[in-house]
């Protein structure tokens, strides 16, 4: 033994220790990775050998290898047996290995509790500790359990080494087994006043972190702390319980005015805690604290040199002013200049904090200014992420809520028009949906917004130029649509009209390529009424000719949007060309396909919709749906009528997820839809979430000369101009102060502002229809829409049916299964031996060969009610191409009714929720609404899918096959139940015969409770007697008799027709095979 | 909570990883990559202050870091922290360094990462601050070397 060790440590000696190792990876800079696979192939020798040194010391090199990014989780029980080491030396190599790289899927983990335990117990505090240290890194819920007993002992350890270690470990415990908070609670707290600091501190610290997740437990101990904060002088324990005090104020405000006074004292004994004070943000102290933060940051903005600590100072007073700016505005706002220095900044931390301030210090009076100066650094800002940073922040600043501070909309439109100016932004769907918002919802600003929307559609080459600027085209949209929409008030209409049929707009993304080309159609239709005023016809001609020489190019579009509208369009121009050629007048008809008002609406307008008498709208119109999720789970029961039946399952039971995805559905939606007011800026986030404006590669172009759209007019001129107007105002108003009349505001309906009084005077020059309350009108743009949409799914259909027909040939097969999930063992049997059977019966539409999407269907009844089948289809994807954007449609009879989700009209598809790669298979389930289930059943539907490559739809028919016997489910039934059933008398009897059956008499009852759902009663020789029950309660029963090749059948049942079906198709199972 | 402790020199080089929050090893690379390229950007004479990186967990998270010579001492923290407690933290910590080491430097961190990380778990538990005074520290350090020590001539002398 003793020779074993002395050759061991000889043996050592000639290892490479750590030191070796990063000496050897530092020599070999051109092949470290060869190195270091050549190390860890010597570091496998040595762990396998039996000295525990070496295993060590290999150990040790491994978690250096695991720094540099390499994984030796494979060493895992190599570290354990380290950590088990008598040795200190080794047990800490050990457990600092298991540290940096345990984590809770480590499953020699749970190998290490004994130990682990044994180290907890250690007479050595060393052990202990390095075994706590090692536990605070890689506790599982499974070691919290069956250690939180022996912690809680360390925490009343004799050493404070060991009992420090032991409260901060009990967070640990706590976050990964909660039990065992209450019973360690009042030790915890006793260890607050524990007489070693660091123990002391350790609890506070403990506490603080959970008061966090729920302070109202720890109210309790305010008291306690409050005395501690007075007497400590450890600043590590002061700024935590300061930060406690901070999530306690809230919950109990009498605490905020008790501790103005420590506070006070703390504050001019040391400025350093002054930072943490910020949490407290509830009382009038703060007064003082901000006055002491705002002298602080303009020394250090005043000071020339700019040293980090007085960085740090300055970053901390901003962070502090925006606690406080979310209780006492007031106080922060007239601190405004500074910050406004500070954003001058070079410290790009430190101009992010004051930006977020600047959010809550606008008013009406100093908006321009401020978003002025935003607007210089705008165009001095280097780095895109800043500079978007500052382009969203200027946006949220004027609008919000309900553009409350801004006075002059032309300003804000010539602001956000100068935005587009910006190289490389991410945000141009943020600045077009600014314009359109403002354009629909402030009537008087339409002729200015029009105006300017014509010069940027005029000047689009600018912002279309190169494709680095593809971001900001975005705008385009918002442009062309309101030059269309609005297009009365345009001055040169004609002009405008040809800057839309610009060959050029054909490089632009599709869904603007669509919105051109439908405004375009209403500036035609504007331009043909101006035209037909005159008596020169030609004109007109000549504006219909122009529009039959552009629009196939859009025809042309890869983008069925656009595709369809300029067709549509371009035949419509035709035959306006036509009537113009017979001098027949033509304008008023053209101009009445646009014509209505839009006006905006609210988001609750829905609301002020009287709900007509009668009608009650929490009340079911089918039957309510089932969970068909939920069906595995529960227990099947043996007799319908023990089963309680639920008359609205559904109705309470619509679970978060697919209400929240609804939410999202909806939300999306109506993001998207121009006309559709956004309620709050959550609502634009997600429109400029929206795919499609990330992916566009966004690279930054050195532009030494900023680019100026000519023609538009600078934002500042506002600036002076409603300096001006302000005054003139002032002069008015001391004419007129003895009456004290207000100007009358033209709004309806209009928010009142909640900004100072002062603010009062100053009366916008616009205003936003902000309709809140009234009730809207009817618009024509809505109704648009749905028709729009229509129209679309009607071509779509159309020319998937035309690419089908040239393109690709495809093939339909259907299979049914009739199959209780119960069963499954059977389940795959019955695929292969049924499906080729029925196929050849039921595939009277297989069309052509090359296969695309097959599907298989099973459908189930559901016992849970008595009128819903569950149809799983299995889609199998036998192409090449991808699949995405399934419709799934059936057209539903009287009896049978695809389920679909509420607000959908009865003849929408359902949208398959997935896509599908190639040859990849997935299942969905519909659920359908089944009246009578006394008669089998074939629906027809279609399934419309994209095919990626070629990004054409195609069409996809097939028939759905409702068998009787599907509408059985498998129930056992006891013979006694059974015989009284059959004695009870109110069973129609029915029987068939089946000749030629040559099948012994097992299999062919198996073939009837496998097909057809029935169980086994009981059996004696040739003859036996059969059960099944359907999802609305029937009782079927079966008395099976063989003698040679005959099988007769008698059967019993309290619905004959289903009976008669039931039979037919056993009869048909039969005659099969 | 701390989330994360790390040391990387000027070049990006990691010194001392020390995640309390279990991340894959090729995700604590890319995590100290992002890090490094965050705070290297940074002029000596800003603020030590920074938003966290999107790998580790966006605006949620601060980074807070100081710049010694050649050595970025970086420090990941949630909310509950204070800014200027963990700035100081980190001074702690390169004193205590300083003061077993006599004089540290690169190198020191280089070749005795297991030495720094075994001071660091005097001062820094499981993501939680245990203890911030120095002397304490240093003295617990110094037992648990001298108990090396002797463990090892205990051994070299059998």
């Amino acid at each position: 033994m003793a020779l074993k060790i002395v050759k061991g440590s000889i043996d050592r000696m000639f290892d490479k220790n750590l030191q070796d190792l990063v000496r050897g990876i530092r020599n070999h800079k051109e092949d470290e990775a060869k190195y270091i696979s050549t190390c860890i192939d010597e570091i496998k020798q040595e762990l396998k050998q039996d000295n525990i040194a070496v295993k060590a010391n290999a150990v040790c090199k491994l978690t250096y290898l695991q720094m540099l990014g390499y994984d030796v989780s494979w060493a895992a029980f190599n570290i354990v047996e380290v950590m088990s080491s008598s040795k200190f030396t080794y047990k800490r190599i050990g457990y600092l290995a298991a540290s940096q790289c345990f984590h809770e899927s480590t499953d020699v983990i749970m190998l290490t509790t004994n130990q682990i335990r044994k180290d907890l117990s250690s007479p050595n505090q060393y052990d202990t500790g390095v075994a706590l240290t090692g536990l605070s890194c890689f506790v599982t819920p499974d070691l919290a359990r069956d250690l939180a007993n022996d912690i809680m002992t360390l925490m009343s350890h004799t050493k404070p080494y060991i009992r420090k270690k032991a409260v901060l470990i009990m967070y640990k415990v706590f976050l990964k087994y909660p039990e065992s908070l209450r019973p360690a609670f009042p030790r915890l707290k006793e260890k607050l006043e524990d007489p070693d600091p660091g123990v002391q501190s350790a609890a506070v610290n403990v506490i603080c972190e959970l008061a966090r997740r729920n302070p109202k437990n720890y109210l309790s101990l305010a008291p306690l702390f409050f005395k501690l904060m007075t007497s400590s002088t450890n600043n590590w324990v002061l700024i935590k319980i300061i930060k406690l005090f901070g999530a306690l104020t809230p919950l109990e405000p009498r605490l905020g005015k008790k501790l103005i006074e420590p506070l006070t004292n703390l504050i001019h004994r040391k400025i350093h805690i002054f930072s943490s004070h910020k949490m407290l943000c509830s009382q009038s102290h703060l007064i003082v604290s901000l006055s002491r933060i705002a002298v602080l940051i303009s020394l250090s903005s005043g000071m020339p040199n700019h040293s980090a600590s007085i960085q740090v100072m300055k970053y901390l007073g901003l962070l502090a002013m925006s606690k406080i700016l979310k209780t006492h505005p007031k106080s922060v706002q007239s601190h405004k200049d500074l910050i406004l220095q500070c954003l001058d900044d070079k410290d790009e931390s430190i101009r992010l904090r004051a930006l977020d301030l600047l959010y809550g210090m606008v008013s009406k009076k100093n908006l321009m200014e401020i978003v002025k100066k935003l607007m210089l650094h705008v165009d001095k800002a280097e780095g895109t992420t800043y500079r978007d940073e500052l382009l969203t922040k200027i946006i949220d600043i004027c609008s919000q809520s309900n553009y409350q501070y801004i006075t002059n909309f032309e300003w804000y439109i010539s602001i956000l028009v100068e935005l587009t100016r910006l190289e490389g932004t991410r945000h141009g769907h943020l600045i077009a949906s600014q314009m359109l918002d403002v354009a629909i919802r402030v009537r008087a600003i339409r002729v200015f917004a029009v105006a300017q929307m014509a010069t940027l559609l005029d000047n689009a080459h600018l912002l279309t130029g190169n494709m680095q600027r593809m971001g900001i085209c975005e705008v385009l949209y918002a442009a062309a649509w309101i030059c269309g929409e609005f297009s009365e008030h345009l001055e040169n209409p004609m002009q405008t009209l040809e800057a839309m049929l610009r060959p050029k707009v054909a490089t632009l993304p599709g869904h603007i390529q669509a919105v051109y080309v439908q405004n375009a159609a209403k500036l035609f239709a504007t331009v043909l009424k101006n035209q037909e005023g005159n008596t020169d016809s030609t004109a007109a001609q000549e504006t219909s000719q122009l529009m039959i020489d552009r629009l196939p190019l859009f025809v042309q579009s890869a983008n069925l949007e656009v595709q369809e509208r300029a067709s549509c369009i371009l035949q419509l121009v035709k035959y306006i060309q036509k009537l113009q050629q017979k001098d027949v007048e033509v304008a008023e008809e053209v101009c009445a396909l646009f014509a209505g008002e839009l006006n905006p609406v609210a988001p609750k307008a829905q609301k002020k919709v009287p709900v007509p008498e009668g009608l009650d709208l929490d009340a079911w119109i089918n039957e309510p749906p089932s969970e068909s999720e939920s069906e595995d789970e529960q227990p099947k029961a043996i007799f319908a009528k023990e089963e309680p039946k639920h008359s609205r399952p559904r109705h309470t039971e619509v679970d978060e997820k697919e209400l929240a995805r609804r939410r999202e559905a909806r939300k999306q939606e109506q993001a998207n839809n121009p006309f559709y007011i956004k309620a709050s800026p959550s609502s634009q986030k997600a429109y400029q979430e929206a795919p499609g404006v990330e992916h566009i590669p966004v690279v930054q172009i050195d532009l030494s000369v900023p680019l100026k759209v000519p023609g538009l007019p600078m934002s500042d001129q506002y600036v002076k101009l409603e300096e001006e107007r302000r005054q003139k105002e002032r002069a008015d108003k001391k004419k007129k102060e003895k009456k004290k009349r207000k100007e009358k505001r033209s709004g309806r309906g209009r928010k009142h502002d909640s900004g100072p009084e002062s603010e009062e005077d100053i009366t916008p020059a616009h205003m936003v229809d902000i309709v809140t309350e009234e009730m809207p009108e009817v618009h024509r743009s809505c109704l648009n829409i749905t028709m729009n949409l229509k129209g679309n799914a009607r071509t779509n259909m159309i020319s998937a049916k035309k690419s089908s027909k040239h393109k690709k040939k495809k093939q339909k097969k259907e299979k049914e299964e009739k199959e209780k999930k119960k069963k499954k063992k059977h389940h795959h049997h019955h695929h292969h031996s049924d499906g080729g059977g029925e196929e050849s019966v039921q595939n009277g539409t297989v069309e052509e060969e090359e296969p695309l999407p097959v599907s298989v269907y099973d459908i189930q009844g559901n016992l849970q009610d008595g009128s819903q089948v569950v149809v799983s289809v299995i889609f199998e994807n036998k192409c090449d191409s991808f699949l995405k954007s399934m419709e799934f449609n059936v057209l539903d009879s009287l009896n049978s009714k695809l389920q679909r989700p509420e607000g959908s009209g009865p003849h929408d598809g359902l949208t398959v929720p997935f896509q599908l790669p190639p040859g990849v298979s997935n299942e969905a389930r519909f659920v359908f609404t089944v009246q009578s289930i006394v008669m089998p059943q074939k629906l027809k539907g279609t399934l419309t899918f994209i095919v990626k490559d070629s990004s054409t739809h195609e069409k996809l028919d097939f028939k759905l096959h409702f068998t009787c016997t599907s509408y059985l489910i498998t129930t056992p039934c006891y013979s006694d139940a059974f015989a009284k059933l059959l004695e009870s008398g109110d069973l129609k009897c029915s029987s068939v015969r089946l000749e030629g059956v040559i099948m012994p008499f097992h299999h062919l009852l198996a073939r009837i409770c496998f097909h057809h759902h029935f169980s086994v009663v009981e059996r004696i020789d040739s003859c036996a007697s059969m059960y099944s029950r359907s999802i609305q309660g029937h009782h079927v029963c079966l008395l099976v008799k063989t003698s040679g090749q005959t099988v007769s059948i008698d059967a019993k049942c309290d619905e004959p027709t289903l009976l008669g079906n039931v039979l037919d198709e056993i009869k048909q199972t039969f005659s099969q095979c | 909570m701390i989330k994360a402790i790390l040391i990387f020199n000027n070049h990006g080089k990691p010194r001392l990883i020390r995640f309390y929050q279990y991340f894959a090893e090729d995700m604590q690379q890319q995590i100290i990559r992002e890090t490094f390229h965050l705070v290297s950007k940074r002029d000596d004479n800003v603020c030590n202050f920074l938003e966290g990186g999107s790998l580790i967990g966006g605006s949620d998270y601060k980074l807070i870091y100081r710049h010694y010579a050649t050595l970025y001492f970086v420090f990941c923290v949630d909310s509950s922290e204070s800014e200027l407690g963990i700035l100081d933290l980190i001074q702690v910590f390169v004193e205590t360094l300083d003061k077993c080491f006599e004089n540290v430097c690169e190198l020191d961190l280089i070749f005795h990462m297991d030495k720094v990380h075994y001071i660091l778990q005097e001062v820094v538990m499981g993501g939680m601050v245990l203890e911030t005074n120095m002397n304490e520290i240093v003295a617990q350090v110094e037992v648990q070397n001298r108990m090396e020590k002797s463990e090892v001539s205990l051994f070299l002398d059998r």
